[in-house]
Protein backbone atom coordinates (compact mmCIF):
# COMPACT_ATOMS: atom_id res chain seq x y z
CA UNK A 1 0.00 0.00 0.00
CA UNK A 2 1.60 3.52 -0.75
CA UNK A 3 1.91 5.95 1.44
CA UNK A 4 3.80 8.61 -0.92
CA UNK A 5 3.77 9.09 -4.64
CA UNK A 6 6.01 11.08 -6.92
CA UNK A 7 5.35 11.61 -10.18
CA UNK A 8 7.43 13.32 -12.51
CA UNK A 9 8.57 15.93 -10.58
CA UNK A 10 10.91 18.03 -11.81
CA UNK A 11 12.52 21.44 -10.49
CA UNK A 12 15.12 23.35 -12.58
CA UNK A 13 17.29 26.34 -10.89
CA UNK A 14 17.40 29.02 -14.34
CA UNK A 15 19.00 26.23 -16.40
CA UNK A 16 19.79 24.09 -14.23
CA UNK A 17 18.00 20.92 -13.96
CA UNK A 18 18.67 20.01 -10.30
CA UNK A 19 15.72 16.90 -10.25
CA UNK A 20 14.17 15.92 -13.20
CA UNK A 21 11.34 13.78 -13.80
CA UNK A 22 11.71 12.21 -10.82
CA UNK A 23 9.34 9.29 -9.83
CA UNK A 24 9.06 7.32 -6.61
CA UNK A 25 6.99 5.25 -4.55
CA UNK A 26 7.06 4.84 -0.69
CA UNK A 27 5.10 1.93 0.72
CA UNK A 28 3.72 2.13 4.30
CA UNK A 29 6.11 1.00 6.80
CA UNK A 30 9.44 0.52 4.39
CA UNK A 31 12.23 2.46 5.12
CA UNK A 32 13.65 3.20 1.56
CA UNK A 33 17.36 4.79 0.74
CA UNK A 34 18.39 7.61 -1.60
CA UNK A 35 21.44 7.70 -3.12
CA UNK A 36 23.60 9.61 -5.44
CA UNK A 37 26.90 11.24 -6.29
CA UNK A 38 27.33 14.67 -4.70
CA UNK A 39 24.94 17.32 -6.15
CA UNK A 40 22.93 14.39 -7.88
CA UNK A 41 19.24 16.19 -6.27
CA UNK A 42 18.63 14.62 -3.32
CA UNK A 43 18.50 17.64 -0.90
CA UNK A 44 16.43 18.96 -3.57
CA UNK A 45 13.73 16.43 -3.72
CA UNK A 46 13.58 16.93 -0.01
CA UNK A 47 12.90 20.48 -0.30
CA UNK A 48 10.58 19.80 -2.86
CA UNK A 49 9.07 16.86 -0.76
CA UNK A 50 8.72 19.30 2.40
CA UNK A 51 7.78 22.54 0.29
CA UNK A 52 10.67 24.15 0.54
CA UNK A 53 11.15 25.02 -2.75
CA UNK A 54 7.88 24.88 -5.43
CA UNK A 55 8.44 21.82 -7.60
CA UNK A 56 8.50 23.75 -11.86
CA UNK A 57 6.44 20.73 -12.90
CA UNK A 58 5.29 17.23 -11.47
CA UNK A 59 3.08 16.35 -8.52
CA UNK A 60 3.31 14.37 -4.83
CA UNK A 61 0.55 12.75 -3.46
CA UNK A 62 -0.24 11.65 0.11
CA UNK A 63 -2.52 8.54 0.57
CA UNK A 64 -3.30 8.72 4.36
CA UNK A 65 -6.51 7.57 5.65
CA UNK A 66 -7.96 6.57 3.17
CA UNK A 67 -7.49 9.71 1.19
CA UNK A 68 -5.13 11.02 -1.60
CA UNK A 69 -4.04 14.89 -1.02
CA UNK A 70 -1.75 16.83 -3.33
CA UNK A 71 0.55 18.18 -1.65
CA UNK A 72 2.82 19.93 -4.59
CA UNK A 73 2.46 23.59 -3.85
CA UNK A 74 1.59 23.96 -0.48
CA UNK A 75 3.42 25.19 2.46
CA UNK A 76 5.95 23.99 4.55
CA UNK A 77 4.02 24.17 7.77
CA UNK A 78 0.83 22.68 6.21
CA UNK A 79 2.88 19.41 4.99
CA UNK A 80 4.31 18.88 8.13
CA UNK A 81 1.01 18.73 9.52
CA UNK A 82 0.07 16.68 7.24
CA UNK A 83 2.61 13.85 8.70
CA UNK A 84 5.96 14.51 6.74
CA UNK A 85 8.59 15.66 8.92
CA UNK A 86 12.89 16.06 7.77
CA UNK A 87 16.28 17.14 9.38
CA UNK A 88 18.58 18.84 7.52
CA UNK A 89 22.06 17.99 5.80
CA UNK A 90 23.53 21.16 7.67
CA UNK A 91 21.97 20.64 11.21
CA UNK A 92 19.54 23.23 11.42
CA UNK A 93 18.38 23.08 15.10
CA UNK A 94 17.46 26.37 17.43
CA UNK A 95 20.78 26.44 18.36
CA UNK A 96 20.62 29.21 21.07
CA UNK A 97 17.56 27.60 22.80
CA UNK A 98 17.29 25.20 25.12
CA UNK A 99 16.64 21.12 24.15
CA UNK A 100 13.29 21.17 25.38
CA UNK A 101 12.38 23.81 23.88
CA UNK A 102 13.89 22.78 20.28
CA UNK A 103 11.44 19.52 20.99
CA UNK A 104 8.40 21.66 21.69
CA UNK A 105 8.20 24.05 19.41
CA UNK A 106 7.78 20.90 17.01
CA UNK A 107 4.61 20.71 19.08
CA UNK A 108 3.35 23.92 18.61
CA UNK A 109 1.27 22.78 16.01
CA UNK A 110 -0.90 20.39 18.20
CA UNK A 111 -1.77 23.25 20.82
CA UNK A 112 -5.29 23.89 21.01
CA UNK A 113 -4.94 26.64 23.74
CA UNK A 114 -6.04 30.58 22.05
CA UNK A 115 -4.59 33.58 22.45
CA UNK A 116 -6.79 34.33 25.85
CA UNK A 117 -5.10 31.74 27.13
CA UNK A 118 -1.71 32.37 25.88
CA UNK A 119 -2.35 36.31 27.67
CA UNK A 120 -3.70 34.70 31.21
CA UNK A 121 -2.29 31.47 31.65
CA UNK A 122 -5.79 29.97 32.10
CA UNK A 123 -6.03 26.12 33.56
CA UNK A 124 -6.30 25.04 29.48
CA UNK A 125 -3.04 26.84 29.03
CA UNK A 126 -1.46 25.14 32.03
CA UNK A 127 -3.02 21.77 31.41
CA UNK A 128 -1.76 21.85 28.15
CA UNK A 129 1.69 22.95 28.82
CA UNK A 130 1.84 20.18 31.53
CA UNK A 131 0.81 17.69 28.94
CA UNK A 132 3.19 18.71 26.52
CA UNK A 133 6.28 18.80 28.66
CA UNK A 134 5.53 15.55 29.62
CA UNK A 135 5.45 14.21 26.35
CA UNK A 136 8.88 16.05 25.53
CA UNK A 137 10.42 13.78 28.49
CA UNK A 138 9.09 11.11 27.28
CA UNK A 139 10.83 11.67 23.78
CA UNK A 140 14.13 13.03 25.40
CA UNK A 141 14.36 10.28 27.42
CA UNK A 142 14.26 7.89 24.43
CA UNK A 143 17.67 8.96 23.23
CA UNK A 144 18.79 9.60 26.85
CA UNK A 145 18.83 14.14 26.38
CA UNK A 146 16.19 14.04 29.65
CA UNK A 147 18.63 14.96 31.94
CA UNK A 148 19.96 17.57 28.95
CA UNK A 149 16.90 19.35 28.55
CA UNK A 150 18.03 22.78 29.85
CA UNK A 151 21.54 22.88 27.99
CA UNK A 152 21.42 24.94 24.66
CA UNK A 153 21.31 23.11 21.59
CA UNK A 154 24.19 24.50 20.39
CA UNK A 155 26.34 22.94 23.83
CA UNK A 156 25.55 19.64 22.20
CA UNK A 157 28.23 17.25 21.34
CA UNK A 158 27.75 17.13 17.62
CA UNK A 159 26.51 13.43 17.77
CA UNK A 160 23.93 14.26 19.86
CA UNK A 161 22.65 17.30 18.03
CA UNK A 162 21.85 15.27 15.16
CA UNK A 163 20.31 13.05 17.61
CA UNK A 164 18.27 15.85 18.50
CA UNK A 165 17.30 16.87 15.21
CA UNK A 166 15.64 13.44 14.91
CA UNK A 167 13.86 13.90 17.89
CA UNK A 168 12.54 17.09 17.11
CA UNK A 169 11.04 15.89 13.64
CA UNK A 170 9.34 12.85 15.51
CA UNK A 171 8.32 15.54 18.19
CA UNK A 172 5.85 16.92 15.12
CA UNK A 173 4.00 13.24 15.00
CA UNK A 174 4.78 12.51 11.64
CA UNK A 175 3.73 9.65 9.51
CA UNK A 176 6.91 9.91 7.01
CA UNK A 177 10.32 10.79 8.38
CA UNK A 178 13.15 12.12 5.80
CA UNK A 179 16.35 11.73 7.06
CA UNK A 180 19.15 14.25 5.09
CA UNK A 181 22.75 12.70 5.59
CA UNK A 182 21.91 11.42 9.26
CA UNK A 183 25.57 9.48 9.59
CA UNK A 184 27.35 12.53 8.23
CA UNK A 185 30.16 13.65 10.48
CA UNK A 186 30.32 10.36 12.42
CA UNK A 187 32.44 8.05 13.70
CA UNK A 188 32.15 4.41 12.90
CA UNK A 189 31.16 3.75 16.12
CA UNK A 190 28.07 6.34 16.02
CA UNK A 191 26.93 4.99 13.29
CA UNK A 192 26.12 1.71 14.18
CA UNK A 193 24.25 2.83 17.14
CA UNK A 194 22.34 5.53 14.74
CA UNK A 195 22.06 2.64 12.42
CA UNK A 196 20.71 0.89 15.74
CA UNK A 197 18.11 3.28 16.70
CA UNK A 198 16.75 4.27 13.36
CA UNK A 199 15.36 0.57 13.26
CA UNK A 200 14.06 1.47 16.31
CA UNK A 201 11.81 4.60 15.83
CA UNK A 202 10.59 3.30 12.49
CA UNK A 203 8.98 0.17 14.60
CA UNK A 204 8.10 2.29 17.78
CA UNK A 205 6.94 5.48 15.88
CA UNK A 206 5.25 3.63 13.20
CA UNK A 207 6.73 5.56 10.22
CA UNK A 208 7.97 5.72 6.56
CA UNK A 209 11.55 6.54 6.23
CA UNK A 210 13.26 7.94 3.41
CA UNK A 211 16.85 8.27 4.19
CA UNK A 212 19.86 10.32 2.08
CA UNK A 213 23.06 8.52 2.78
CA UNK A 214 26.79 9.01 1.92
CA UNK A 215 27.94 5.90 4.19
CA UNK A 216 26.87 3.20 2.12
CA UNK A 217 27.42 0.33 4.56
CA UNK A 218 24.51 2.11 6.42
CA UNK A 219 22.26 1.59 3.77
CA UNK A 220 22.80 -1.60 2.28
CA UNK A 221 22.48 -2.61 6.00
CA UNK A 222 19.05 -1.10 7.12
CA UNK A 223 17.17 0.16 3.86
CA UNK A 224 14.83 -2.30 2.10
CA UNK A 225 15.02 -0.46 -1.42
CA UNK A 226 16.99 2.38 -2.78
CA UNK A 227 16.76 4.85 -5.41
CA UNK A 228 19.75 6.13 -6.81
CA UNK A 229 19.87 9.53 -8.40
CA UNK A 230 22.62 11.31 -10.97
CA UNK A 231 22.13 14.50 -12.67
CA UNK A 232 18.65 14.93 -11.10
CA UNK A 233 17.30 11.76 -12.83
CA UNK A 234 16.53 8.11 -10.90
CA UNK A 235 18.98 6.27 -12.88
CA UNK A 236 18.26 2.98 -10.24
CA UNK A 237 15.92 1.57 -8.42
CA UNK A 238 15.87 -1.94 -5.95
CA UNK A 239 16.83 -3.86 -3.63
CA UNK A 240 20.24 -3.26 -1.72
CA UNK A 241 21.81 -6.39 -3.44
CA UNK A 242 20.12 -5.56 -7.06
CA UNK A 243 21.83 -1.47 -6.62
CA UNK A 244 25.47 -3.33 -5.84
CA UNK A 245 25.39 -5.04 -9.13
CA UNK A 246 23.65 -2.19 -11.03
CA UNK A 247 25.86 -1.26 -13.99
CA UNK A 248 24.81 2.14 -14.46
CA UNK A 249 25.15 2.87 -10.69
CA UNK A 250 28.82 1.54 -10.63
CA UNK A 251 29.26 3.57 -13.69
CA UNK A 252 27.72 6.64 -12.07
CA UNK A 253 29.77 5.82 -8.80
CA UNK A 254 32.85 5.47 -10.65
CA UNK A 255 36.20 6.21 -8.26
CA UNK A 256 33.63 5.96 -5.47
CA UNK A 257 33.64 3.37 -3.19
CA UNK A 258 30.55 1.54 -4.21
CA UNK A 259 32.23 -1.66 -4.66
CA UNK A 260 33.41 -2.76 -1.11
CA UNK A 261 30.29 -1.59 0.33
CA UNK B 1 15.63 29.56 48.74
CA UNK B 2 14.84 26.95 46.31
CA UNK B 3 11.51 27.14 48.04
CA UNK B 4 10.96 30.46 47.04
CA UNK B 5 12.34 30.17 43.61
CA UNK B 6 9.35 27.41 43.48
CA UNK B 7 6.69 30.29 44.25
CA UNK B 8 7.84 32.59 41.37
CA UNK B 9 4.03 33.53 41.43
CA UNK B 10 3.25 34.22 44.59
CA UNK B 11 6.72 35.74 44.78
CA UNK B 12 6.20 38.27 42.05
CA UNK B 13 2.45 39.04 43.05
CA UNK B 14 3.90 40.58 46.46
CA UNK B 15 7.07 42.00 44.97
CA UNK B 16 4.75 44.07 42.47
CA UNK B 17 2.38 45.03 45.45
CA UNK B 18 4.96 45.89 47.64
CA UNK B 19 6.27 47.89 44.90
CA UNK B 20 3.04 50.27 44.37
CA UNK B 21 2.47 50.61 48.13
CA UNK B 22 5.94 52.26 48.63
CA UNK B 23 5.62 54.30 45.52
CA UNK B 24 2.10 55.39 46.78
CA UNK B 25 2.97 56.18 50.22
CA UNK B 26 6.35 58.03 48.53
CA UNK B 27 3.68 60.45 46.22
CA UNK B 28 1.21 60.73 49.54
CA UNK B 29 4.30 61.93 51.48
CA UNK B 30 5.27 64.16 48.83
CA UNK B 31 9.39 62.63 48.56
CA UNK B 32 7.95 62.06 44.89
CA UNK B 33 7.05 65.58 44.10
CA UNK B 34 5.53 66.03 40.64
CA UNK B 35 8.64 66.46 38.63
CA UNK B 36 10.18 62.92 39.94
CA UNK B 37 6.33 61.59 39.00
CA UNK B 38 6.56 63.13 35.61
CA UNK B 39 10.25 61.05 35.16
CA UNK B 40 8.58 58.01 36.47
CA UNK B 41 5.54 58.19 34.10
CA UNK B 42 8.06 58.74 30.81
CA UNK B 43 10.03 55.49 32.60
CA UNK B 44 6.59 53.60 32.41
CA UNK B 45 5.99 54.51 28.74
CA UNK B 46 9.20 53.20 27.90
CA UNK B 47 9.09 50.19 29.41
CA UNK B 48 5.52 49.20 27.73
CA UNK B 49 6.79 50.51 24.50
CA UNK B 50 10.48 49.02 24.76
CA UNK B 51 8.66 45.41 25.97
CA UNK B 52 6.40 46.17 22.91
CA UNK B 53 9.17 46.17 20.40
CA UNK B 54 11.12 43.83 21.80
CA UNK B 55 8.31 40.88 21.49
CA UNK B 56 8.30 42.08 17.84
CA UNK B 57 12.27 42.35 17.32
CA UNK B 58 13.70 41.19 19.94
CA UNK B 59 11.81 37.81 20.13
CA UNK B 60 10.24 37.19 16.87
CA UNK B 61 13.16 38.61 14.77
CA UNK B 62 11.21 41.18 12.87
CA UNK B 63 13.73 44.50 12.04
CA UNK B 64 10.63 47.30 13.00
CA UNK B 65 11.35 50.92 12.63
CA UNK B 66 8.00 52.34 12.88
CA UNK B 67 7.16 51.51 16.80
CA UNK B 68 6.56 55.34 17.18
CA UNK B 69 3.64 54.95 14.52
CA UNK B 70 1.67 52.59 16.97
CA UNK B 71 2.15 54.93 19.50
CA UNK B 72 0.88 57.74 17.72
CA UNK B 73 -2.37 56.05 16.92
CA UNK B 74 -2.94 55.15 20.56
CA UNK B 75 -1.99 58.61 21.45
CA UNK B 76 -4.24 60.47 19.32
CA UNK B 77 -7.01 58.16 20.07
CA UNK B 78 -7.02 58.53 23.17
CA UNK B 79 -6.56 62.16 22.98
CA UNK B 80 -9.79 62.87 20.80
CA UNK B 81 -12.15 60.33 22.57
CA UNK B 82 -11.28 61.95 26.09
CA UNK B 83 -11.38 65.36 24.86
CA UNK B 84 -14.96 64.63 24.10
CA UNK B 85 -16.00 62.47 26.89
CA UNK B 86 -13.89 63.94 29.99
CA UNK B 87 -14.60 61.30 32.59
CA UNK B 88 -12.53 58.11 33.38
CA UNK B 89 -14.43 56.25 31.42
CA UNK B 90 -14.09 57.95 28.78
CA UNK B 91 -10.11 57.77 29.41
CA UNK B 92 -10.30 54.14 29.62
CA UNK B 93 -12.66 54.03 26.58
CA UNK B 94 -10.01 56.39 24.86
CA UNK B 95 -6.68 54.11 25.84
CA UNK B 96 -8.75 50.88 24.57
CA UNK B 97 -10.23 51.79 21.64
CA UNK B 98 -6.06 53.67 20.70
CA UNK B 99 -4.69 49.93 21.51
CA UNK B 100 -7.43 48.60 19.29
CA UNK B 101 -7.14 50.98 17.08
CA UNK B 102 -3.54 50.65 16.85
CA UNK B 103 -3.46 46.82 16.63
CA UNK B 104 -5.84 47.11 13.72
CA UNK B 105 -3.34 49.33 11.70
CA UNK B 106 -0.70 46.53 12.52
CA UNK B 107 -2.33 43.80 11.15
CA UNK B 108 -3.51 45.86 8.17
CA UNK B 109 0.32 47.01 7.71
CA UNK B 110 1.85 43.86 9.06
CA UNK B 111 0.14 41.60 6.63
CA UNK B 112 2.02 42.92 3.57
CA UNK B 113 5.17 43.50 4.97
CA UNK B 114 6.15 41.25 7.41
CA UNK B 115 6.90 38.63 3.57
CA UNK B 116 9.79 41.32 3.75
CA UNK B 117 13.31 40.16 5.06
CA UNK B 118 16.02 42.60 7.47
CA UNK B 119 16.40 46.01 6.19
CA UNK B 120 13.58 45.77 3.52
CA UNK B 121 11.23 45.31 6.50
CA UNK B 122 12.89 47.99 8.48
CA UNK B 123 12.35 50.77 5.68
CA UNK B 124 9.05 49.12 4.99
CA UNK B 125 8.03 49.91 8.54
CA UNK B 126 9.86 53.45 8.71
CA UNK B 127 7.64 54.45 5.65
CA UNK B 128 4.31 53.50 7.70
CA UNK B 129 5.05 55.59 10.50
CA UNK B 130 6.00 58.71 8.61
CA UNK B 131 2.46 58.29 6.59
CA UNK B 132 0.93 58.30 9.89
CA UNK B 133 2.55 60.69 11.36
CA UNK B 134 1.73 62.65 7.76
CA UNK B 135 -1.78 61.70 8.07
CA UNK B 136 -2.16 63.27 11.68
CA UNK B 137 -0.48 66.14 10.33
CA UNK B 138 -1.93 67.14 7.38
CA UNK B 139 -4.94 65.14 6.02
CA UNK B 140 -6.91 64.03 9.56
CA UNK B 141 -6.28 68.01 11.11
CA UNK B 142 -9.72 68.96 11.39
CA UNK B 143 -9.59 66.07 14.03
CA UNK B 144 -5.60 66.36 15.05
CA UNK B 145 -5.34 70.13 14.69
CA UNK B 146 -2.62 69.56 12.53
CA UNK B 147 0.45 70.51 13.06
CA UNK B 148 -0.11 72.76 16.08
CA UNK B 149 -1.19 69.79 17.76
CA UNK B 150 -3.74 68.95 20.39
CA UNK B 151 -3.80 70.83 23.71
CA UNK B 152 -5.45 70.59 26.92
CA UNK B 153 -6.26 66.78 27.27
CA UNK B 154 -7.55 66.15 30.40
CA UNK B 155 -5.28 64.75 32.39
CA UNK B 156 -6.41 61.16 33.88
CA UNK B 157 -3.17 59.22 34.81
CA UNK B 158 -2.00 58.67 38.52
CA UNK B 159 0.07 56.44 40.21
CA UNK B 160 -2.68 53.81 40.21
CA UNK B 161 -4.08 53.76 36.52
CA UNK B 162 -0.19 54.28 35.53
CA UNK B 163 1.39 51.05 37.22
CA UNK B 164 -1.85 49.02 36.48
CA UNK B 165 -1.20 49.63 32.81
CA UNK B 166 2.53 48.80 33.18
CA UNK B 167 2.44 45.67 35.24
CA UNK B 168 -0.45 44.32 33.51
CA UNK B 169 1.49 45.26 29.91
CA UNK B 170 4.75 43.59 30.70
CA UNK B 171 2.69 40.81 32.54
CA UNK B 172 0.70 39.58 29.37
CA UNK B 173 3.52 40.29 27.00
CA UNK B 174 5.61 37.75 29.04
CA UNK B 175 2.68 35.46 29.63
CA UNK B 176 2.96 35.70 25.59
CA UNK B 177 6.45 34.65 25.09
CA UNK B 178 6.32 31.74 28.06
CA UNK B 179 3.77 29.79 26.09
CA UNK B 180 3.79 27.65 23.18
CA UNK B 181 2.87 30.61 20.71
CA UNK B 182 5.72 32.84 21.88
CA UNK B 183 8.02 29.59 21.44
CA UNK B 184 7.18 29.57 17.52
CA UNK B 185 7.79 32.95 17.45
CA UNK B 186 11.03 32.77 18.98
CA UNK B 187 11.92 29.57 16.61
CA UNK B 188 11.05 32.30 13.45
CA UNK B 189 13.71 33.93 15.07
CA UNK B 190 15.78 31.31 15.25
CA UNK B 191 15.74 29.78 11.98
CA UNK B 192 12.88 30.27 9.87
CA UNK B 193 13.21 27.56 7.55
CA UNK B 194 13.51 25.31 10.04
CA UNK B 195 10.83 26.71 12.24
CA UNK B 196 8.23 26.29 9.10
CA UNK B 197 9.69 22.92 9.03
CA UNK B 198 8.57 21.73 12.03
CA UNK B 199 4.77 22.98 11.78
CA UNK B 200 5.06 26.68 12.69
CA UNK B 201 2.90 28.88 10.37
CA UNK B 202 5.79 32.09 10.15
CA UNK B 203 3.56 34.06 8.91
CA UNK B 204 0.51 33.89 11.01
CA UNK B 205 2.79 34.58 13.94
CA UNK B 206 4.93 36.91 12.70
CA UNK B 207 1.60 39.14 12.13
CA UNK B 208 0.48 38.58 15.75
CA UNK B 209 3.76 39.50 17.21
CA UNK B 210 3.59 42.62 15.13
CA UNK B 211 0.14 43.32 15.84
CA UNK B 212 0.41 42.26 19.44
CA UNK B 213 3.12 44.51 20.35
CA UNK B 214 0.94 47.38 18.44
CA UNK B 215 -1.36 46.96 20.58
CA UNK B 216 0.78 47.64 23.25
CA UNK B 217 2.77 50.68 21.76
CA UNK B 218 -1.35 51.75 21.43
CA UNK B 219 -1.38 51.69 25.07
CA UNK B 220 1.84 53.45 26.13
CA UNK B 221 0.48 56.25 23.82
CA UNK B 222 -2.71 56.93 25.42
CA UNK B 223 -0.84 57.39 28.70
CA UNK B 224 1.47 59.60 27.02
CA UNK B 225 -1.85 61.80 25.86
CA UNK B 226 -3.17 61.34 29.19
CA UNK B 227 -0.32 62.03 31.19
CA UNK B 228 1.58 65.07 29.17
CA UNK B 229 -2.26 66.76 28.21
CA UNK B 230 -0.14 68.32 25.23
CA UNK B 231 0.27 66.35 21.49
CA UNK B 232 2.06 67.22 18.36
CA UNK B 233 2.87 65.14 15.11
CA UNK B 234 6.26 65.96 15.30
CA UNK B 235 6.97 64.05 18.69
CA UNK B 236 6.32 60.63 16.99
CA UNK B 237 9.01 61.02 14.30
CA UNK B 238 11.67 58.98 13.17
CA UNK B 239 14.00 59.60 16.33
CA UNK B 240 10.92 58.56 18.79
CA UNK B 241 11.77 54.95 17.31
CA UNK B 242 15.09 54.92 17.66
CA UNK B 243 14.99 55.77 20.73
CA UNK B 244 12.89 53.14 21.54
CA UNK B 245 14.66 50.50 19.63
CA UNK B 246 18.09 51.83 21.70
CA UNK B 247 16.14 50.71 24.94
CA UNK B 248 15.49 47.45 23.42
CA UNK B 249 18.64 46.32 22.52
CA UNK B 250 20.35 47.94 25.38
CA UNK B 251 18.48 45.63 27.13
CA UNK B 252 18.93 43.03 25.23
CA UNK B 253 17.40 41.71 22.43
CA UNK B 254 14.68 38.94 23.56
CA UNK B 255 14.67 39.95 27.33
CA UNK B 256 11.84 41.83 28.80
CA UNK B 257 13.72 42.74 32.10
CA UNK B 258 16.42 43.90 30.13
CA UNK B 259 14.01 46.49 28.52
CA UNK B 260 12.89 47.12 32.11
CA UNK B 261 16.32 47.40 33.38
CA UNK B 262 17.49 49.69 30.13
CA UNK B 263 14.08 52.05 30.49
CA UNK B 264 14.91 53.05 34.15
CA UNK B 265 18.59 53.19 33.59
CA UNK B 266 18.52 55.59 30.93
CA UNK B 267 15.50 57.83 32.52
CA UNK B 268 18.16 57.97 35.49
CA UNK B 269 21.15 58.80 33.22
CA UNK B 270 19.53 61.68 31.64
CA UNK B 271 17.37 63.47 34.93
CA UNK B 272 20.77 63.58 36.23
CA UNK B 273 22.25 65.27 33.43
CA UNK B 274 18.92 67.22 33.02
CA UNK B 275 21.14 70.27 33.45
CA UNK B 276 23.81 69.62 30.97
CA UNK B 277 21.74 68.71 27.60
CA UNK B 278 25.37 68.15 25.27
CA UNK B 279 27.18 66.58 28.64
CA UNK B 280 23.55 64.26 28.39
CA UNK B 281 24.01 63.42 24.76
CA UNK B 282 27.52 62.60 24.87
CA UNK B 283 27.47 60.14 28.03
CA UNK B 284 24.16 58.50 26.30
CA UNK B 285 26.50 58.21 22.90
CA UNK B 286 29.87 56.86 25.20
CA UNK B 287 27.40 54.63 26.82
CA UNK B 288 25.93 52.66 24.00
CA UNK B 289 29.49 52.82 21.96
CA UNK B 290 31.02 51.19 25.64
CA UNK B 291 28.08 48.61 25.84
CA UNK B 292 28.09 47.85 22.25
CA UNK B 293 31.67 47.13 22.21
CA UNK B 294 31.86 44.96 25.56
CA UNK B 295 28.28 43.37 25.86
CA UNK B 296 26.99 43.74 22.18
CA UNK B 297 23.89 40.71 23.83
CA UNK B 298 23.04 43.85 25.81
CA UNK B 299 22.96 44.59 29.58
CA UNK B 300 20.82 40.67 30.03
CA UNK B 301 21.19 39.17 26.97
CA UNK B 302 18.18 37.36 26.09
CA UNK B 303 18.36 36.02 29.65
CA UNK B 304 15.63 36.95 32.28
CA UNK B 305 16.24 38.08 35.57
CA UNK B 306 15.16 35.81 37.94
CA UNK B 307 15.78 34.87 41.57
CA UNK B 308 17.85 31.44 40.08
CA UNK B 309 19.76 33.87 38.21
CA UNK B 310 20.47 36.20 41.17
CA UNK B 311 21.47 33.21 43.19
CA UNK B 312 23.82 31.80 40.57
CA UNK B 313 25.29 36.10 40.64
CA UNK B 314 25.56 36.22 43.85
CA UNK B 315 27.47 32.59 44.08
CA UNK B 316 30.01 33.54 41.92
CA UNK B 317 30.42 36.72 43.75
CA UNK B 318 30.56 34.99 46.87
CA UNK B 319 33.20 32.36 45.15
CA UNK B 320 35.67 34.86 43.78
CA UNK B 321 35.63 36.74 46.99
CA UNK B 322 36.76 33.55 48.85
CA UNK B 323 33.81 33.13 50.51
CA UNK B 324 32.50 29.12 49.96
CA UNK B 325 29.63 28.80 48.11
N1 LIG C 1 18.65 27.08 -4.29
C1 LIG C 1 19.41 26.66 -5.32
N2 LIG C 1 19.72 27.51 -6.32
C2 LIG C 1 20.48 27.10 -7.36
N3 LIG C 1 20.98 25.87 -7.49
C3 LIG C 1 20.70 24.97 -6.51
C4 LIG C 1 19.92 25.32 -5.38
N4 LIG C 1 19.82 24.23 -4.59
C5 LIG C 1 20.50 23.26 -5.18
N5 LIG C 1 21.04 23.69 -6.35
C6 LIG C 1 21.84 22.88 -7.27
O1 LIG C 1 21.12 21.71 -7.55
C7 LIG C 1 22.00 20.61 -7.65
C8 LIG C 1 21.57 19.53 -6.71
O2 LIG C 1 21.86 19.93 -5.39
P1 LIG C 1 21.49 19.07 -4.12
O3 LIG C 1 21.85 19.86 -2.93
O4 LIG C 1 20.09 18.60 -4.21
O5 LIG C 1 22.48 17.83 -4.26
P2 LIG C 1 22.69 16.60 -3.28
O6 LIG C 1 22.40 15.38 -4.05
O7 LIG C 1 21.95 16.79 -2.03
O8 LIG C 1 24.25 16.70 -3.03
P3 LIG C 1 25.11 16.40 -1.72
O9 LIG C 1 25.34 14.92 -1.69
O10 LIG C 1 26.38 17.14 -1.95
O11 LIG C 1 24.36 16.88 -0.55
C9 LIG C 1 23.40 21.14 -7.39
O12 LIG C 1 24.04 21.36 -8.62
C10 LIG C 1 23.15 22.43 -6.67
O13 LIG C 1 24.18 23.34 -6.90
MG1 LIG D 1 22.43 17.09 -0.06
Amino acid sequence: MPILTVNKLTKSFGGLMAVSNVSMELKKGELVGLIGPNGAGKTTVFNLLTGIYQPTSGTVTLHRDKKEEQLQGLKPYTICKKGIARTFQNIRLFKDLTVLDNVRIAMNKNVKYGLFSTFFHTRSYSDEEKEMLDKCMQLLKILKLDHKKDELAKNLPYGEQRHLEILRALATNPCILLLDEPAAGMNPAETAQLTEMIGWIRENFDLTILLIEHDMSLVMKICERIYVLDYGMVIAEGTPSEIKSNKRVIEAYLGEEMGNA
Amino acid sequence: MDKLIKNTGINKLIALIVTFVIVQVLISTNIINDYIFSTLVTICINIILAASLNLITGFTGQFSLGHAGFMSIGAYTCAIITLRYSTVWGFVGGLVAGAVFAAMVGFLVGLPTLRLKGDYLAIATLGMAEIIKILFRNVLDDLTNGAAGLRGIPQFINWAWLFLFTAGSVLLISNFINSSHGRACISIREDEIASEAMGVNSTKYKVTAFVTGAFFAGIAGAIYASYFYYLKPDYFAFKKSIDILVIVVLGGMGSISGSVIAAILLALISTYLQAFPELNMVINGALFVIIMIFRPQGIMGSKELSLSLIKKWTGQFGRKNGGAA
